[in-house]
């Protein structure tokens, strides 16, 4: 059977981290909210976080060839270089692709959705689209309070389709609402009652009515109702507004990851997929500039799927960070500097010639003997055959902890370092760095898995690589 | 096709060995000029004397010019040389193969490293351009990597196997303390060892080597020519060098507890020089004690211990000045730092003092056989120098 236009597949991605925002009030002496947010690491950004979700949802994902990749969020990385380019290299898309950075507000995570889905209508066998933000904010400020970092990423398809989409509406609109300058740290938000009154409750609610009246839907026949408000005040009044039963809405995740920008409304819509019964009606809907909304169908294919990380596993796999280490790893925090020349750029050539190495983590596998080895080799490490390897995948190879260091002296935003040899299932050995894990915590025999990182940044260059971390 | 070596084809006849110490009055062309004035003077001869040189120095300076212009050296060869933390011996070994060739008569092997004006703590490498893949490990961490490996694979308790790698550091201060030349020379007690800092858990500042400048030269020529220049030379019974496949990072049989490279060229120096039990035969060694845990692995293999028992031999002291096989009896890397480019010259350098009954307090009984060994890289990834030096032909 033919469905139309629809998710797929889904991944997400919690960072492991949080910071408990009493830890905020201890530090800075104001009240700062209850529950705790979700916090990129030092080494992750809207890039890394992004790759994770879509890795996930590439594993789930059916037969097909994606042919468009959208790549969303408010933080990119670069202010001028394609970061949906890093997201393919690194999920191991095919270079014949088509793939654009969507950004300019927190609602460019919905406007991946759509252009996806267009996509998928437009002829692509698959179309993925994969959404991350970790948005600055500046102490004592309600938007550090309430924000999160997170991810989640879709293919579109139109077969095997768990959630289809029966119908969507934007509006665009230009009125100042929240605003950053090129090099400003920090965004600027617009006094909350001139929003409330006149911005986002109006236009959520003109793009919810729009859609739902366009679908002869009513607001009671909805099953899951996905609403983010960019104002949590915004999405109660719809809601209000519209006498749906709160219980309808989606966990906004307010208490345990926050309000994670150009995802949020993605992240909500991977938590409620799991439990969603065929026939279920979802709307999701988000306000920046305008707004959208759109309403999915779930499939009688949906009850086989299963995420490889559910986004409600990631949220119980967790770990806090202290409010003084959350400062210094967003350089909010100046710091002094180590008695240590500066890491040096990486550079172009090398890494155009490992491309597949260093972002799709490709190793080789020796022919002739069957050994993987990591990096990738021209003489086999056990037989010595010359040129008889083939490409071999190890970033979705499970690891143990061969033996480890912990290193006091490199210089990190994240002392100590920790270091660990691992051997990978099926064969190969890499030495790497461990991340989202504790120094006394690391014991020969651990399990492992890899993820993707980001080094340090020199010279403008985020150094992108693989790492390796408690298995989640 | 065999490595032969050149057992006693070739003699040391002189050397010289600055301070190593924080030289904040000197640099890289001071300690050259100075190792190298006190090598001619030791073998009694005048610098035109010598018909080539073979300079070692990581990063203190780039080609022959780093020694002949500060020496003026007229119109020589002068090779730079270049191995790691085996730089030194790199340059005795290129300086004996070219009069052992009969190419030269007299060749110098000189070695030197400033490291003390960069105002960075630790090493710093040069790199060339890459692919930003490689991982940003110091030294200390790297070698940390024999501690657990070691620990588990032979049932040592962590506490008790710190016990062991502070003992080691402890017999090395111990002797440092009793050589003018160290950087320190001073004893270190157990316990404030045993708490040092953390640097590289297990590993304390105390369990590292420290960070100096210095310099340290040898004269070598002919064996038969060697007592036109000093009564007592002292023998290259073997000289034996290799650059490792790298496989710790890469293959799943290597497990931290050894460097196959050491093992390799041991191996081949004990084969060049006859030697069939150096737990028996060596009667002193200088090994390369970057951090405790490498010279408990050196131990074993070496061949100074058995597999899994090299720790039981320094609980009983058997490495001691005193001991049965004195390691490391001028203090080491732990008391001297590491001046890459010389610390493989200075070894040797104890050699020599031992050999000829020059080395004051810590003088070893009549050592007949010295091994000295010099490593550079990381375990799974390193080159590994060993030679074995004899006070009498045969």
């Amino acid at each position: 059977m033919r469905h139309m236009a629809g998710i797929v597949s889904y991944g997400s991605y919690v960072p492991y981290r949080r910071l408990k925002r009493a830890a905020i009030s201890q530090v800075l002496g104001i009240p700062a909210g209850k529950g705790e947010k979700a916090v990129a690491s030092f080494d992750e950004d809207s890039v890394s976080m992004a790759v994770e979700a879509l890795r996930d949802a590439l594993k789930s994902k059916p037969k097909g060839n994606v042919e468009a990749l959208f790549f969303a969020t408010t933080t990119p990385p670069y202010a001028e270089k394609l970061a949906a380019a890093i997201v393919g290299a690194a999920t191991r898309l095919p270079s014949e692709i088509r793939a654009a950075d969507l950004t300019g507000s927190v609602r460019a995570g919905l406007s991946g959705i759509l252009q996806a889905a267009d996509a998928v209508a437009g002829g692509a066998s698959q179309a993925a689209v994969a959404i991350a933000d970790s948005r600055l904010a500046a102490p004592e400020g309600k938007i550090e309070q309430q924000s999160g970092d997170g991810a989640a990423a879709f293919v579109f398809g139109n077969e095997r389709v768990i959630a289809e989409i029966v119908g969507s509406s934007s509006l665009t609109r230009e009125y100042l609402d929240t605003w950053r300058g090129p090099g400003e740290q920090f965004a600027h938000v617009w006094e909350e009652r001139f929003a409330l009154t006149q911005t986002l409750s109006p236009l959520l609610g003109q793009a919810i009515k729009s859609v739902l009246t366009r679908a002869k839907v009513q607001p009671a026949d909805l099953a899951k109702i996905v609403l983010d408000g960019s104002n949590p005040r915004a999405a109660e009044e719809i809601l209000r507004g519209l006498k749906i039963d709160p219980a309808k809405a989606a966990d906004t995740f307010a208490l345990t990851i926050g309000q994670t920008g150009a995802a949020h409304a993605a992240l909500m819509l991977t938590s409620v997929l799991p439990a969603s019964k065929p026939g279920d009606l979802i709307l999701v809907a988000t306000v920046a500039d305008g707004a959208d909304a759109i309403l999915f169908r779930v499939t009688p294919a949906a009850a086989s799927f299963k995420p490889v990380h559910s986004t409600g596993r990631l949220v119980e796999s967790k770990g806090d960070v202290a409010y003084g280490t959350y400062l210094k790893w967003r350089e909010i925090l100046p710091t002094e500097p180590p008695r240590r020349p500066d890491p040096d750029r990486p550079a172009g050539p090398p890494m155009l010639r490992s491309e597949k190495w260093k972002f799709g983590f490709i190793g080789s596998k020796c022919t002739e003997c069957g050994t993987p080895q990591l990096p990738p080799q021209r003489v086999c490490v056990h037989c010595r055959a010359f040129d008889k390897m083939e490409p071999y995948e190890f970033a979705d190879r499970n690891a143990r902890i061969a033996t480890y260091a912990i290193d006091r002296l490199a210089y990190s935003l994240n002392p100590p370092t920790i270091n660990v040899v691992i051997d990978f299932e099926g064969g190969g050995r890499f030495l790497c760095e461990m991340t989202d894990c504790e120094p006394d915590k690391v014991a020969i025999g651990d399990e492992v898995e890899m993820t993707f990182r980001r080094l340090f940044t020199a010279g403008g260059v985020r150094n992108y690589f693989w790492k390796a971390r408690p298995k989640r | 096709m065999a490595s032969r070596g050149i057992k006693d084809r070739v003699a040391i006849v002189g050397m010289g060995c600055t301070k190593f110490g924080e030289h904040w009055d000197k640099g890289a062309e001071d300690l050259l000029c100075e190792a190298a004035y006190d090598a001619y003077a030791s073998a009694g001869l005048q610098p035109e004397d010598v018909d080539a040189y073979w300079l070692g120095t990581m990063g203190s300076g780039i080609s022959g010019l780093t020694l002949s212009e500060p020496l003026k050296i007229q119109y020589k060869p002068v090779t730079r040389v270049e191995n790691m933390c085996a730089t030194g011996s790199e340059a005795l070994r290129q300086a004996a193969y070219a009069v052992a060739s009969g190419a030269f008569d007299i060749a110098m092997a000189i070695g030197v490293e400033k490291l003390k004006d960069s105002g960075y703590s630790g090493l710093v490498g040069n790199v060339p351009p890459n692919d930003g893949t490689e991982g940003n490990m110091t030294a200390p961490a790297s070698f940390s990597l024999l501690a657990p490996a070691y620990f588990k694979k032979y049932g040592l308790d962590p506490d008790k196997g710190k016990d062991v790698l502070s003992r080691i550091a402890w017999k090395n201060h111990r002797n440092g303390a009793r050589n003018p030349k160290a950087q320190f020379q001073k004893e270190v007690p157990l316990e404030q060892i045993k708490n040092s800092p953390k640097i590289a858990d297990p590993l304390g500042i105390m369990d590292c080597s420290g960070v100096s400048d210095g310099s340290a030269a040898a004269i070598v020529v002919r064996a038969e020519d060697a007592h036109k220049y000093n009564k007592h030379p002292i023998y290259l019974k073997a000289l034996s060098f290799c650059a490792g496949p790298a496989e710790g990072p890469l293959a799943t049989d290597y497990d931290f507890t050894t460097f196959r490279e050491v093992v390799a060229t041991a191996k081949d120096a004990y084969s060049q020089a006859g030697i069939t039990n150096p737990r028996e035969q060596i009667s002193m060694a200088e090994v390369h004690d970057c951090f405790t845990p490498t010279e408990l692995v050196l131990y074993e293999d070496l061949g100074f211990s058995r597999r899994g028992t090299a720790w039981q031999d320094v609980l009983d002291g058997f490495f001691d000045l005193e001991g049965t096989l004195p390691v490391n009896p001028d203090g080491g890397l732990k008391s001297f730092g590491h001046p890459i480019g010389a610390s493989g010259l200075r070894m040797m350098y104890e050699m020599w003092l031992q050999m000829r009954g020059e080395a004051g307090p810590r003088q070893i009984k009549n050592p007949k056989v010295g091994l000295t060994h010099n490593l550079g890289g990381a375990p799974g990834r390193c080159v590994s120098f060993v030679s074995v030096v004899g006070a009498q032909l045969g």
